[in-house]
């Protein structure tokens, strides 16, 4: 069965992939394909009748492509065979694994599926194989639940596009290497899957690849992701180096061991285990999004908004937190790492939080939203609360992927504006998505019995009674975020539905969407508050060990979740009390008195051109390492490539050889005299050299 | 004062020189090359014959003798192809007899 | 042994000094009349060695023949007098140098070398004394029985160039009419007449 829900996603993407081939083929014999309709300009007055019914009425294709107006291009061929196909096994996948966690969580039957060998020299031993405990199964569900709906919400969303199949393919890949990320039972197979995920973004990123800032947006994705791999992989060698293996158990098994040992390092002595854990956490930097290699994440939204809620919402970028929880025994183990982990997650959870606040694309804000509740889980994960970080991973997927989705929505029925300014009033024209908008806010904000509530107000008391280092900066950081989260968040909805219209066509123009695409929006409205309560003793309190067993290193989180019951009520209410406040003053900057916030951005000129432009990152690092590295690039190319090793090699040696001929053809005059001028000299010269240098 | 066989090799020597000179130091025609290989060929069958008559060896005459031969023979093909090149092209001005130029 | 002398330098001299003449003198048939005065003090030298046959042989082929051929020659082609171009001098310096050093080595290997002490064993035709045999009969006895493939090759040799220098510029006028003997001698009747039967009073039709 576990097999089942691994591959079952493999083998879509790979039907997809062969339908886009074949069907590419058959197009385009010989040549390129054209750009998919340029989505990035808003299209002028196209009044086509959509909101029909389910493409699955029609029978081809092809013949619903005949019925579009003509300014794009026709669906590719098979493209229902693609959707359907993948959708479906991710829908059976997800089936199995909702299945798989209550007979592993709840019935506590936990499994190792061994698939294939893969490496096998001299200490290290690495498989495939699957581990199936209580950590495993919460990602399996989270993964495929998100996936499946983000893959029937995208049947909708990628009604017009003509390369469905290859988007299809690319998302069921990418949930495969996800779940191969999730149930690997060694670092190798871990990082498979991590670099599977970094890939499946750049192929999503840039899925129109026609537009020059998707394909920017996409390298810029993976090569600040290769950087955090390049942690990650140190980190690797380093357990390797420190252990001798790569396999889960048997690095558990010894980390008590190496705890206070240290090993050289060109000439310092460091830590084994804190640099191990810091290498690692590098990685889930990178992967994650966090403090210092966020600068991807809000470029990544130039990606279609099904791969924003499945990757950067959902599943790849927690991947890092997974991580992390996935190895809390090493973490457990080093404060320095953990203290290093609760920082930059709190850093970023306030930074992120920040930039939200004045941003005007729809998806940014939500994407510096991500980015923010990542930092979140970081915190917890820092301060030794695993689960509770894993239980805000588990609600924050619902009502992260929501709130994508839902923007989705409005994207395209304002037709693929994504600016909120344009925006306004749009309640009265989407009521469903206004009200699943609405719920996801609320849980992103922590309002009382949403699946958020709970989740951040864990954190946010395990920050407060945790005594690890950092500590009482996470906890300050959070309970700050959390006021700036909950402004942002009814900014976002506020400027988008409520007010007056500032587009006025293409306010008339919109219309709810197609059901593919709201039916799964109810379903993450349901999950957004009810994955809250039910989930609570599973993650926190004392059920949390009974569900977790070995899957995550409990021993610290016993402690705290004891404090936490004994908090005075001021304190858990305080969070509670944060969200009012940034509601309230959301409410009256943009409904009330709406001329305040651009009388506050003219005032305060440089603080809001400082978080508009993202604290200059870019700037900073575009100075500080791109330039560099281009100039690098540039002087390994024209200097070294060009100048040395061409001068020196096939053009230097081509070059000096037609100076040779030029100078030696001139010995051919054409005159016999020279000819026999040359004999002349010949013979003297033998004749002296006899002379000389005969039989002496 | 003896006339040993160095004199005549000596004047062999100088004429052969002559001759050497004479083709590529003339500016002319071509005609004067032909006429300084007569010159080589002469200075030649002067060392073959005062060879021949210090050595008291008469294959030395013989040898002359073909020489001669050969000589007459190949300055006669010289001078028609010479004749020949002249009619097509004209001049048989050194400088303009560069057909080989490279 | 002096009027040896006196003779061998006024022979040599002219040589040397006609050899010189002939590459330096402007006028081409100069050039070939220098050539001539060269061969005939060439064969003085011959005669005073005792070669007196090949002496003569040097008058009759290389005067009479090769040299009158270069006077041909020379008219025939209506070659002007040309003054010397410019470009001589430039190569005169390195020119001289080379022929220089050419002689100076010629003659240093003259003067300083001597004949081997074994040379005289591998004398392949002793010269008989001339008094009982002259030059010419010396040769001949030698030239006809052990040189005779020699001399049959320079025979071909000679018949070579005939044939080549004629090939080489013999050419037909293009409207001149020649007799084709050939043709002539083989007409026969049946392609030469034809009979044809006239009635009187009609002509040829």
């Amino acid at each position: 069965m576990y097999e089942a829900i691994v591959l079952l996603p493999l083998l879509g993407a790979i039907v997809a992939g062969i339908v886009c081939l074949v069907g590419a083929r058959n197009r385009f014999p010989g040549e390129d394909p054209p750009p998919a309709h340029d989505y990035a300009a808003a299209a002028v007055g196209e009044d086509h009748p959509r909101g029909a019914p389910a493409p699955h009425a029609e029978h081809a294709a092809v013949a619903h492509s005949h019925g579009e107006a003509a300014e794009h291009a026709p669906s590719a061929a098979g493209s229902l065979l693609a959707e359907l196909t993948t959708s479906t096994f991710l829908v059976i996948s997800c089936a199995l694994s909702w299945f798989a966690l209550f007979d592993v969580g709840i019935a506590g039957h936990e499994a190792r599926v061994a698939m294939f060998p893969f490496i096998s020299f001299a200490d290290l031993h690495s498989e495939w194989m699957l581990r199936i405990d209580a950590l495993t199964t919460v990602m399996l569900v989270v993964v495929t639940t998100i996936s499946s709906l983000v893959h029937i919400y995208s049947i909708g969303y990628m009604e017009e596009d003509p390369y469905k199949p290859r988007f299809f393919s690319y998302l069921s890949f990418f949930t495969f290497a996800m779940l191969m990320l999730v149930t690997a039972d060694n670092l190798v197979q871990l990082f498979f899957g991590w670099e599977g995920v970094g890939l499946a973004s750049y192929l999503l990123i840039g899925f129109w690849y026609h537009k020059p800032e998707a394909n920017a947006a996409a390298i810029k994705a993976f090569v600040v992701n290769r950087v955090g791999d390049f942690g990650f992989s140190l980190g690797i060698f380093a357990v390797f180096y420190l252990t001798g293996a790569v396999d889960f158990d048997t690095i558990f098994a010894q980390a008590p061991a190496l705890v206070g040992k240290s090993f050289h390092f060109l000439s310092w002595e460091v830590d084994a285990l804190t640099a191990v854990c810091l290498l690692l956490f590098m990685g889930a930097m990178g992967k994650s999004a966090q403090f210092l290699l966020h600068t991807w994440l809000p470029d990544a939204m130039e990606g279609p908004t099904p791969v924003s809620a499945l990757i950067h919402a959902a599943t790849m970028v927690t991947a890092g937190v997974f991580m992390v929880a996935r190895l809390s025994p090493l973490f457990s183990l080093s404060p320095g790492a953990s203290g290093f982990v609760t920082f930059i997650g709190a850093t970023t959870a306030m930074f992120a939080a920040t930039i939200g606040l004045v941003q005007n694309d729809i998806k940014r804000i939500v994407a510096y939203s991500t980015c923010s509740q990542l930092g979140y889980m970081f915190v917890a994960m820092g301060v030794g609360a695993y689960s509770v970080g894993m239980f805000h991973l588990f609600t924050h997927a619902f009502f992260k992927a929501l709130l994508f989705l839902g923007s989705g929505s409005v994207i395209i029925a304002m037709h693929h504006e994504q600016d909120t300014r344009k925006m306004g009033g749009l309640w009265r024209k989407l009521p469903f998505t206004y009200a699943t908008m609405v719920i996801g806010t609320l849980a992103l904000t922590g309002f009382p019995f949403t699946a958020g509530y709970f989740s951040k107000d864990a954190i946010i008391e395990s920050a407060f009674v945790s005594d690890g280092p950092m500590a009482s900066y996470g906890f300050i950081m959070t309970l700050g975020a959390a006021a700036l989260t909950a402004f942002y968040s009814w900014r976002l909805i506020f400027k988008t539905f409520h007010g007056e219209p500032h587009d006025r066509e293409h306010y008339e123009a919109a219309h709810e969407t197609a059901k593919t695409m709201l039916a799964p929006l109810g379903l993450l409205a349901f999950g957004s508050i009810a994955a809250g309560y039910p989930a609570l003793s599973f993650f926190t309190g004392h059920g949390a060990s009974e569900f977790f067993r070995q899957a995550l290193t409990l021993g610290a989180a016993e402690k705290l979740f004891e404090s936490a019951e004994n908090l005075p009520l001021m304190l858990s209410l305080l969070p509670t009390v944060m969200m009012i406040g940034g509601f309230l003053v959301a409410y009256q900057f943009y409904i009330r008195r709406p001329d305040i916030p651009e009388a506050l951005a003219r005032d305060q000129r440089l603080l809001y051109q400082f978080l508009l432009n993202k604290w200059y990152f870019d700037e900073i690092y575009d100075f500080l390492f791109v330039r560099p590295a281009l100039w690098i690039g540039r002087l390994f190319w024209k200097g070294g490539d060009g100048f040395i090793i061409d001068g020196f090699g096939p053009d230097g040696v081509s070059a000096r050889v037609l100076d040779v001929t030029r100078n030696v053809v001139r010995l051919q005059t054409g005159y016999v005299y020279h000819y026999a001028f040359a004999m002349l000299i010949g013979v003297a010269a033998a004749i002296t050299w006899f002379m000389f240098a005969g039989s002496h | 004062m003896i006339i040993g066989l160095g004199h005549y090799l000596s004047v062999a020597a100088i004429v052969f020189t002559l001759g050497v000179f004479g083709i590529f130091l003339n500016r002319k025609n071509v005609i004067i090359i032909l006429m300084s290989i007569e010159l080589i060929l002469l200075s030649v069958n002067i060392n073959l014959v005062a060879f021949s008559t210090f050595l008291g060896d008469i294959v030395g005459q013989v040898y002359a003798l073909i020489v001669l031969t050969v000589a007459a023979a190949e300055a006669a093909i010289g001078l028609a192809i010479l004749v020949a090149y002249f009619r097509n092209r004209g001049s048989i001005a050194v400088e303009d007899v560069d057909l080989l130029k490279g | 042994m002096t009027l040896q002398a006196i003779f061998f330098y006024l022979f040599g001299g002219i040589t040397v000094a006609s050899a010189g003449m002939v590459i330096a003198a402007r006028n081409p048939v100069h050039s070939v009349l220098f050539l001539i005065l060269a061969f005939v003090n060439a064969a003085g030298l011959f005669v005073l060695m005792g070669a007196e046959f090949l002496a003569m042989i040097l008058i009759v082929v290389y005067v009479g023949a090769v040299a009158v051929l270069f006077l041909f020659v020379v008219m025939m082609l209506d070659v002007d007098f040309t003054e010397l171009r410019r470009g001589v001098l430039s190569y005169l310096p390195i020119g001289a140098l080379i022929g220089a050093v050419l002689l100076v080595e010629l003659l240093t290997i003259v003067g300083a070398w001597a004949i081997g002490p074994d040379v005289t064993k591998a004398i392949a035709a002793p010269i008989p004394p001339p008094n009982d045999i002259p030059n010419t009969q010396a040769l001949g006895l030698v030239l006809y029985t052990q040189y005779i493939y020699f001399f049959q090759a320079a025979g071909v040799i000679l018949l070579v160039a005939m044939i080549g220098a004629i090939v080489l510029t013999l050419h037909h006028k293009p409207n001149v009419r020649r007799q084709m003997i050939a043709e002539q001698v083989a007409r026969h009747k049946a392609s030469a007449i034809e009979i044809v039967k006239v009635k009187p009073g009609q002509g040829l039709p």
